[in-house]
């Protein structure tokens, strides 16, 4: 009954859905108010519908009930509870509805959180979200139905859930990826919307800027989570493959970053319109690009689901709809004159222009790479593969080509600046980067001359960061009203930045750094690496709820001082007899240490071991939580805020006039 | 005009990409070209799994038959072995190539699950996988009379396979057997 209940609720949230997308867009084209204003309380009903679906498949998984087909093959009796949880979404049908889901909340949240749109602009908003949702909501009924039955013949256990996803990773790096997906329908209905009403001016930048920036920072935050996971998981310290998937999240990532700039200077200045709408386009094109890539077979991957043409010709027809007919839009409706405003080559829009450029340059060779093989294959050019030596040839160049502009960006006067005030202001930013540059990779002992250039780069984004600090901060009669002066989304920019040069240090450091060595041990055994002393204490068999496993035990000691205790396991799931090796880290802030188990080797005791050094792996993912703060702040900036209620005291004093 | 027309560009990009996709859903990514198409099973002398008698080439060709890489690491291979144990029943014959593997697990493997080969070989050292060009576990290889590979099949072979892409070649090659 409950899967029943699920499945109703999702057909009438489909109907719902429609009717988002149609009366009020109805009432919008011939003035009917009563029409628009409906839109709201129907965004209100799709989304009440779709988490009671959802609600009622999290119900069937944690009652076991194996008469529905996803749960008898995703889930089983011995699975933890929290894991139950996460099979719900841990496979395509109820990934799909959580898809919908998500993309029903931020309709909501458009729905509630904006009452300063003039109401047509947010009928429009809605009604292609709405849109939105009922294709992605028809998918799931009629290609992908998380509620299908196995009757008769209810399998007495179910299978298992990948053991790979049976990790707290899995309860928080879906929700926030597909958080950040979504995310993007709302840039894209915003940008629709100013396309269908004519209106591209600093307004729809300003209303649009907040939710792009929430987006980008959950994107952030879920890819994140996906290099960490894939870090602690796979057991052999890798933390990005450049594998189809993985592209699929890092390119609206890409897009995201260069629209969330685009949108600054269409918001500041007027300008960059085209660019902004056709970046908004894009960077939600690219999110469902990799729905499409990771669902339809096209491409191999570890990440992708199995195959399904049908599912793939759905999607496919639905990008075509959207993205097809976006880009018709917009190519018979923006701008198709320069602004007359102008800005000199010496400014920060020119800079800002810059990074459209290698923002966007970039995210096409990453979807080029990605889809090489299917090209090639299409054209009858054979079976290729295309893998991290391409991208980082072509990736790494284009990011140490940015960095140089950010440090000069926050530092530059719009519309027109002096390269001898340039000079002035970098001068000493320079110096210090520089002597950062020389002396800190001799730190490590070894100097390496990547390491210096990352050095170089972050510190040079770092200081110009802090000498515009400085400037802003002087300008004010005393130091506390300065800094309480400075905007919200001031702060969030440099905190933004801060992270990237933090990544960029991580980034270099660990590739240049990192030591790995694969050994035989015994127990009674020791090895040293790095100057860290490993030594193998012991084997001994353990239980958990749903696994049995072997797990080792070691002693790591660094001058004769101890510093960790480690326990490796390999483990036998019961429910399908996988195996699953289960690393063993002691993070740090410099560096972590990290031990995984291979095969027993022999009759003696001895196993494969794999012990790793991993210098500053960890600033890569802190400098990724550091620019989703910097993209949550936007929220808290006043400017947002005190439009809403100019806004609305403008139309209460249209109203009294009236 | 002309401004006008550069903004109809990012939709021309995406037409041929759509092209390009649509292209897609009618390739297979895991269709991979074996390069033993057309030529002689490669000859080999090893164990049959489970016991000590030899078994070399010259024991497994004579009849159009399958092929199939195992071994108990693979977790695909656990999927995919009902349908190898219907085929069997069936009537179609298979050769198992219990790629490196532990001879002890592999028996108790057949024991548990079902044995589905006319005999498995004992491949323990992977020599005929790489004769083969074995890309991983589970493949499967269609081998006619003569004991010419015909066709390579890589990943789980299931209802689908078997009566889309395996089951024609069989039938054209002479193959007897098979689910109704």
């Amino acid at each position: 009954m409950i899967p029943e209940l699920g499945h109703f609720a999702q057909i009438i949230g489909l109907a719902m859905a429609i009717a988002l997308t149609l009366i009020p867009a109805w009432g919008a084209w011939r003035g009917n108010r009563a029409a628009m204003q409906l839109g709201p309380g129907l965004a209100s009903g799709m989304t009440v519908l779709v988490l009671l679906s959802f609600v009622c498949l999290s119900i069937s998984f944690v009652q076991d009930d194996f008469s529905v087909a996803l749960v008898a093959n995703n889930s089983n009796t011995l699975l933890p509870m929290v894991y139950k949880l996460c099979a719900v979404f841990g496979n395509h049908e109820g990934s799909m509805l959580l898809w919908s889901l998500i993309l029903c909340l931020w309709t909501l949240a458009v729905a509630v959180f904006s009452p300063s749109l003039p109401l047509i602009f947010q009928v429009r908003v809605l009604s292609v979200m709405g849109s939105v949702a009922v294709g992605f909501l028809s998918f799931s009924l009629f290609t992908s139905n998380p509620f299908a039955r196995l009757l008769p013949g209810i399998p007495a256990e179910g299978s298992d859930l990948n053991p790979l996803l049976q990790d707290p990773g899995m309860i928080i790096h879906p929700p926030l990826l597909y958080i950040g997906y979504a995310g993007f329908s709302v840039a894209f209905a915003f940008a629709i919307a100013a396309l269908l009403g004519g209106r591209l001016d600093a307004a729809w930048a300003r209303w649009s800027r907040p939710w792009t920036n929430v987006a980008w920072a959950f994107l952030s935050l879920g890819i994140m989570l996906g290099s960490w996971w894939a870090y602690y998981e796979l057991g052999w310290g890798g933390w990005w493959f450049w594998d189809p998937v993985e592209n699929a999240s890092f390119m609206p990532w890409l897009a995201g970053t260069a629209l969330i700039h685009s949108l600054a200077v269409t918001e500041k200045r007027g300008l960059f319109k085209s660019w902004t709408v056709l970046l908004a386009i894009f960077a939600f094109s690219l999110s469902l690009l990799g729905t499409f890539l990771v669902r339809s077979g096209v491409i191999t991957s570890v990440h992708a689901f199995a195959n399904d043409p049908e599912r793939g010709v759905f999607i496919l027809v639905f990008l075509a709809i959207v993205v097809g007919g976006s880009l018709t839009l917009y190519a018979l409706r923006a701008p198709a004159v320069a602004s007359r405003v102008g800005f000199s080559w010496i400014s920060r829009e020119s800079l800002l222009l810059l990074n459209n450029v290698v923002f966007l340059v970039a995210t096409l060779t990453v979807l080029f790479g990605t889809l090489f093989p299917l090209l090639m294959d299409a054209l009858g050019g054979g079976k290729y593969s295309v893998g991290p030596p391409y991208f980082n040839a072509v990736f790494v160049p284009l990011m140490a080509l940015l960095v140089p502009f950010m440090g000069i960006g926050p530092l530059s006067r719009w519309k027109k600046d002096t390269t001898s005030r340039w000079r002035q202001e970098l001068l000493l930013p320079l110096s210090a980067a520089v002597i950062c540059a020389v002396t800190l990779p001799l730190v490590h002992g070894e100097y390496n001359l990547w390491v210096a250039l990352a050095v170089l780069l972050a510190g040079w984004l770092v200081f110009g960061l802090a000498r515009d600090l400085w400037n802003r901060i002087n300008t004010a009669s005393d130091f506390k009203r300065g800094v309480r002066r400075l905007p919200a989304s001031y702060w969030g920019m440099v905190v933004a930045h801060l992270g990237f040069a933090a990544c960029i240090v991580g980034v270099v450091a660990t590739s240049q750094y990192s030591i790995e060595r694969d050994l035989k041990m015994k127990p009674g055994e020791t090895e040293e690496l790095a100057g860290y002393e490993f030594r193998f204490v012991e084997v001994a068999p353990v239980r958990g709820p749903n696994f049995v496993a072997d797990e080792a035990r070691f002693e790591v000691v660094r001058a004769g001082e101890f510093v960790a205790n480690l326990a490796p396991q390999k483990r036998r799931y019961l429910a399908g007899g996988s195996i699953m090796t289960e690393a063993a880290i002691a993070p740090g802030l410099f560096r972590d240490l990290y031990v995984a188990m291979g095969e027993p080797i022999g009759n003696d005791g001895s196993w494969a071991v794999r012990l790793h050094y991993k210098p500053m792996v960890r600033w890569m993912w802190l400098g990724a939580i550091l620019m989703a703060v910097g993209g949550f702040c936007t929220v808290a900036d006043k400017r947002y805020r005190s439009q809403r209620r100019s806004v609305t005291a403008g139309v209460k004093g249209a109203e009294y006039a009236g | 005009m002309p401004a006008r027309l550069k903004l109809f560009l990012p939709l021309i990009l995406f037409v041929v990409l759509a092209g390009f996709l649509m292209r897609g859903l009618q390739l297979d990514p895991t269709a991979l070209p074996s390069a033993l198409i057309d030529q002689p099973l490669p000859a080999f002398s090893l164990t049959v799994l489970g016991s000590e008698k030899a078994i070399a080439r010259e024991g497994v060709i004579g009849e159009v038959a399958l092929f199939n890489v195992w071994a108990t690491w693979c977790v695909s291979c656990r999927v995919e072995h009902p349908y190898l144990n219907k085929l069997s029943e069936a009537g179609v014959p298979i050769y198992g190539i219990n790629y490196k593997d532990d001879d002890a697990a592999a028996v108790q493997w057949l024991e548990k699950l079902g044995d589905p080969y006319v005999l498995s070989i004992a491949d323990r050292d992977g020599d005929l996988g790489l004769d083969l060009g074995v890309y991983g576990a589970p493949e499967t290889y269609l081998v006619d009379a003569q004991g010419v590979v015909r066709y390579r099949h890589a990943g789980v072979v299931d209802e689908r396979v078997w009566t889309t892409i395996l089951e024609p070649i069989y039938r054209e090659l002479g193959g007897e057997g098979g689910p109704g």
